[in-house]
């Protein structure tokens, strides 16, 4: 067996947090949102569809989710959803109900439009530059800022 | 003795399975990406794998957040399609090899690995993809699957090195069964794709092509990669590539490349794909 030592778990997820736009599912997120995760799984119901449809908020109000939660599921706010414990593959089954394709739903979670989000995939999608790490990129900021 | 003749890895972006069900392959979109698995088809039609140990993650299809296995195995006569929100995909069911199935569970689980096992199982596209990807569209898919799947969706996931030591274990388990078999192992999912938050839409072709590297390299340094450096690299949801450690560490210690390919974007994500032959 090669050599691999344990990670603390505490190191572990702290560094999760360094990663810009981006919230990793980890099991706090994964309790907090549970209800709104369960809820989008009933989605893939057509009974329970078609439940929703009628009446958004009465359906909500079947589940034991948040305030918070349930206006963030009403307007759709998927990065709100995401902080509140949702997960994509979850709640992907909302933008199935919605007859939405997924990488249009993932488009809102950004700041282009659809189209605009379409053709960067086009033209090979969101660069790894500046997008790894918040803390390098306030290190390069500073830097910079230095330097004038 | 049955025995791992080779190991596929595959993107299964669901976007592939609409393209193959809707008969779009040979458009401008999906082209370029199906040329790329003109050469498999060919090769699988040669090889006729009597087994594929197909290694996949369930996307909130037949799992939800009620059960989290880590690494589960299908050890049922057959497994169904599942309806994830727009109807079954229309391709036929999947019959599971369950003597090789429930002995590979034994082993692993002698070998310390604490496997769940579902009898009844419905898969998807993370499954269901491959298959089309390799196979075309026949009547009945031309071998039987061993569907293996993993947690890469709840943190954490399992380590690269874990994922590469079960591949090992599942190499000792089926060299141990006694019937004639020809096994193959897949691993799929990735390449570099996020699909939530602010950054979503990441992708990069650099670290994806240095992974599919390290893949064909005669040393097990690929498995070391920390979770943190996928999720930096390769997007959320690139963290799928720990399954093709799966397959790489039942390859053995080196592997004759026979195939590879690449492709940006399918939809949000990088397709990647390779074809591995033991060569120890």
């Amino acid at each position: 067996m090669a050599e691999n030592p344990t990670q603390n778990i505490h190191e572990y997820l702290a560094e999760f947090d360094d990663i810009p736009g981006t919230l990793v599912y980890t099991a706090a997120r994964a309790r907090r949102g549970y209800w709104i995760n369960q809820f989008a799984m009933s989605m893939m119901k057509p009974e329970n569809r078609e439940r929703f449809k009628k009446d958004e908020r009465a359906y909500l109000d079947e589940w034991d989710i948040s305030e918070e939660g349930k206006q963030a599921l009403l307007r759709r706010d998927y990065n709100a959803l995401l902080k509140l414990g949702g997960n994509v593959y979850y709640l992907s089954k909302l933008f199935s109900a919605d007859g939405i394709p997924f990488a249009e739903a993932c488009s809102t979670m950004t700041d282009m439009t659809w189209p605009e989000y379409r053709q960067m995939m086009l033209d090979g999608g969101r660069k790894p530059e500046g997008n790894r790490s918040i803390r390098e990129n306030l290190a390069a900021a500073a830097a910079a800022k230095g330097s004038n | 003795m049955a025995k791992i003749t080779a190991g596929v890895g595959s993107s299964h972006v669901p976007l592939l399975g609409v393209a193959v069900d809707q008969g779009k392959e040979k458009d401008d979109y999906f082209g370029p990406i199906f040329r790329g698995y003109d050469w498999t088809r060919e090769w699988e039609k040669a090889e006729k794998p009597d087994v594929v140990v197909l290694v996949y993650n369930d996307h909130a299809s037949y799992f939800d957040m009620n059960i989290v296995p880590t690494f589960a195995i299908g050890c049922g006569e057959r497994f169904g399609i599942c309806d994830e929100g727009w109807g079954p995909r229309p391709v036929p069911e999947v019959e599971g090899h369950p003597d090789l199935a429930w002995h590979i569970a034994q082993s692993l689980i002698l070998d310390d690995f604490d496997m769940t096992i579902f009898n009844k199982l419905d898969v998807d596209h993370g499954l269901t993809v491959p298959l089309s990807m390799m196979f075309g569209q026949p009547e009945k898919w031309p071998c039987k699957v061993i569907p293996f799947a993993v947690n890469v969706v709840t943190y954490p996931v399992p380590s690269g090195n874990r994922c590469w030591a079960i591949g090992e274990a599942i190499k000792k388990a089926v060299e141990s069964f006694p019937e004639d078999l020809n096994v193959q192992i897949w691993g799929t999912g990735g390449m570099s794709h996020q699909l939530q938050g602010p950054r979503a839409g990441l992708l990069n072709r650099e670290w994806d092509n240095k992974f599919l590297d390290m893949l064909e390299s005669d040393n097990d340094d690929v498995r070391h990669i920390p979770h943190i450096e996928y999720l930096r690299e390769t997007g959320s949801e690139g963290i799928e590539m720990v399954m093709w450690l799966i397959m790489r560490g039942a390859m053995g210690k080196k592997v004759k490349t026979l195939h590879r390919h690449y492709h940006i974007p399918c939809s949000n994500t990088a397709i990647g794909h390779i074809v591995l032959e033991p060569a120890d």
